[in-house]
């Protein structure tokens, strides 16, 4: 390297090489370029010490600063739940039956009750709450199971037809078809007074033989008006809100081999304040309800 | 300096000794990056409750790979606040020791499906999987009506224990032994059980589509969707963490 061949032009510095008079020029790296490298060598050392790096025998290394993305996670819950305390922490505080005579803490369990709803709600019943076949409407009046906040709460806490929940809300509609308790026709009959029960039919002969069909079979749930009970989420059926369909062959369906809804209980996932923002939330929808006499002992 | 860039030269100009010394650079990055994951404390943290999948889950799974759900589900909720306030505690490493290959994923076009488990009902499930915008209007998830009517047809279920039994997942003998059997019970509630539950803690023993007369491909796709993220009990977790935290981990 004694012999530094520059070039003439640009006064450079060449490589030494030569190929037919052909020369190459070894330009130096930019000094912006140089020491930016340097800074970042730098840094990665720093960061080598401050952060979670070398690996070691049982661990790796943890840090200066201690830093751990589970750590973060749990600051930033930490704070957020800070942030929520005081009003999580005066819902806690109100029973049920008080919240709605607070209409500051009503609206902000309403508010954290919607918040609850769009993440574990919407997937059955709808981004309105509007439910779909099968999933019941929360915005309207008709209530399988009742509409009262504390109600409500109930059902949330342990869900419907739920296993492995032993309070879960809990009845069953007999197979009339698909375990012949009832014949063809005797389900056709009993369809027909459904459907008058419910106005979409005028009466005549078959829904004349349905009657007797159904004060047999039906009126333990469905009461002898047809009204339903919600002692065990029997559905009115005199009403023009039907949760599996009003067309005869869905009622036909419906009464052969019954669909019933399974909800799941929210109690083992969420937590208490949680599920009375949801119980504020649903309650004012709509369609809730105003505490009723005490609750009656559920029959199995 | 002028010795050090000769040796290079000679480096530089024998082929063989570039690619030896190449190979030995990367193998150190290679063993600095890859070879503490098999002995650091926390890549291997023992969480109570895992176990094997059953039959019946293990025959979902495959299912679930086959039909590509991987594509639009991860199964991998981190650490972050809007990914656990979502999804629930975020998923620990060991809860996919059993998931050969694992599922994380890298792509949601749907959402995380690791704590999924419980949180709809069978006839969500069925009736989601059968037509998603009937429940999800907004949802551009495909329709997989079809694995209701699919018998389940695994052709021997006992060789696919035996394999990931070779892969490390601890099936006992008797878990392979009965494999076809568990496979018809577990979706059969009248069935004889035998000791199944006792072999798979916590094990749902239920139809879970809807039919009862048969064992379907959704039997077993809705067996493995309701197992996902339940086995291990995530407080117990934290618990056990807090408790290696405090051993200077």
């Amino acid at each position: 390297m004694a012999d530094r061949k520059i070039d003439e032009a640009t006064q450079t510095e060449t490589v030494g090489h030569e190929w037919d008079g052909i020369e190459e020029l070894n330009t130096p790296l930019p000094r912006w370029w140089l020491w930016t490298f340097y800074a970042t060598i730098v840094f990665a050392l720093g960061y080598v010490i401050a952060y979670p790096a070398l690996p070691g025998i049982s661990h790796a290394s943890e840090g200066m600063l201690g830093w751990s993305s589970r750590k973060q996670l749990d600051h930033e819950l930490q704070a957020a739940e800070a942030a929520r305390a005081g009003l999580r922490a005066q819902i806690a505080a109100t029973p049920l039956e008080q919240l709605p005579g607070k209409p500051a803490l009503m609206r902000a369990a309403v508010a954290g009750g919607a918040a609850a709803f769009k993440v574990n709600c919407v997937q059955c019943h709808g981004a309105g709450a509007a439910g779909s076949k099968g999933f019941p409407n929360l915005n309207d009046d008709d209530w399988l199971w009742g509409g009262d906040l504390r109600t409500i709460e109930q059902t949330l806490i342990h869900g419907i037809r739920q296993p492995g929940d032993d309070q879960t809300r809990m009845s069953q509609m007999p197979n009339f078809g698909s375990d012949a308790l009832l014949t063809p026709a005797q389900i056709q009959d009993v369809a027909s007074y459904v459907l008058v029960l419910a106005r979409k039919e005028h009466p005549g002969a078959s829904s004349g033989r349905g009657k007797d069909v159904f004060a047999t079979n039906c009126v333990v749930c469905h009461g002898s008006d047809g009204k339903g009970s919600r002692q065990f989420g029997a559905p009115n059926l005199t009403d023009a809100i039907w949760l599996d369909g009003s067309s005869r062959d869905e009622v036909v369906a419906q009464i052969s081999h019954p669909h019933m809804g399974v909800m799941p209980a929210w109690g083992t996932r969420l937590d208490p304040v949680t599920i009375k923002m949801l119980a504020a939330y649903v309650h004012s929808l709509g369609g809730g309800e105003a505490f009723a006499a005490p609750e009656q002992p559920r029959e199995p | 300096m002028t010795s050090m860039t000769e040796r290079h030269k000679t480096l530089e100009k024998n082929v063989t000794l570039l690619g030896v010394c190449a190979l030995v650079a990367v193998a150190i990055g290679g063993i600095v990056e890859i070879a503490p994951l098999f002995w650091i404390d926390n890549t291997i943290e023992k969480v109570e409750g895992m176990r094997p999948y059953t039959p019946l889950e293990q025959a979902g799974r495959d299912i679930y790979v086959r039909e590509g759900c991987y594509v639009c589900h991860s199964q991998m909720i981190r650490p972050f606040r809007d990914e656990t306030e979502r999804y629930g505690h975020y998923s620990l490493a060991a809860e996919s020791m059993y998931d050969h290959p694992f599922q994380w994923g890298s792509k949601r076009t749907g959402p995380d499906l690791a704590r999924v488990g419980g949180k709809y009902s069978d006839g969500w499930h069925v009736q989601h999987l059968t037509d998603p915008e009937s429940v999800v209007p907004e949802s551009v998830m495909p329709k997989y009506g079809f694995l209701a009517k699919n018998a389940l047809e695994v052709p021997d279920i006992a060789a696919n224990l035996t394999a990931l039994r070779h892969v490390g997942v601890p099936y006992s003998d008797k878990d392979v032994a009965m494999a076809a059997a568990d496979l018809k019970a577990q979706a059969d509630p009248e069935a004889d059980q035998g000791d199944f539950a006792a072999r798979y803690p916590k094990a749902q023993v239920r139809d879970f589509d809807g039919d009862p007369g048969r064992l379907t491909e959704m039997d077993a796709l809705v067996a493995y969707l309701q197992v996902l993220g339940t086995m291990v009990d995530v407080n117990g977790a934290a618990a056990q963490e807090e408790l290696a935290a405090e051993h200077g981990r």
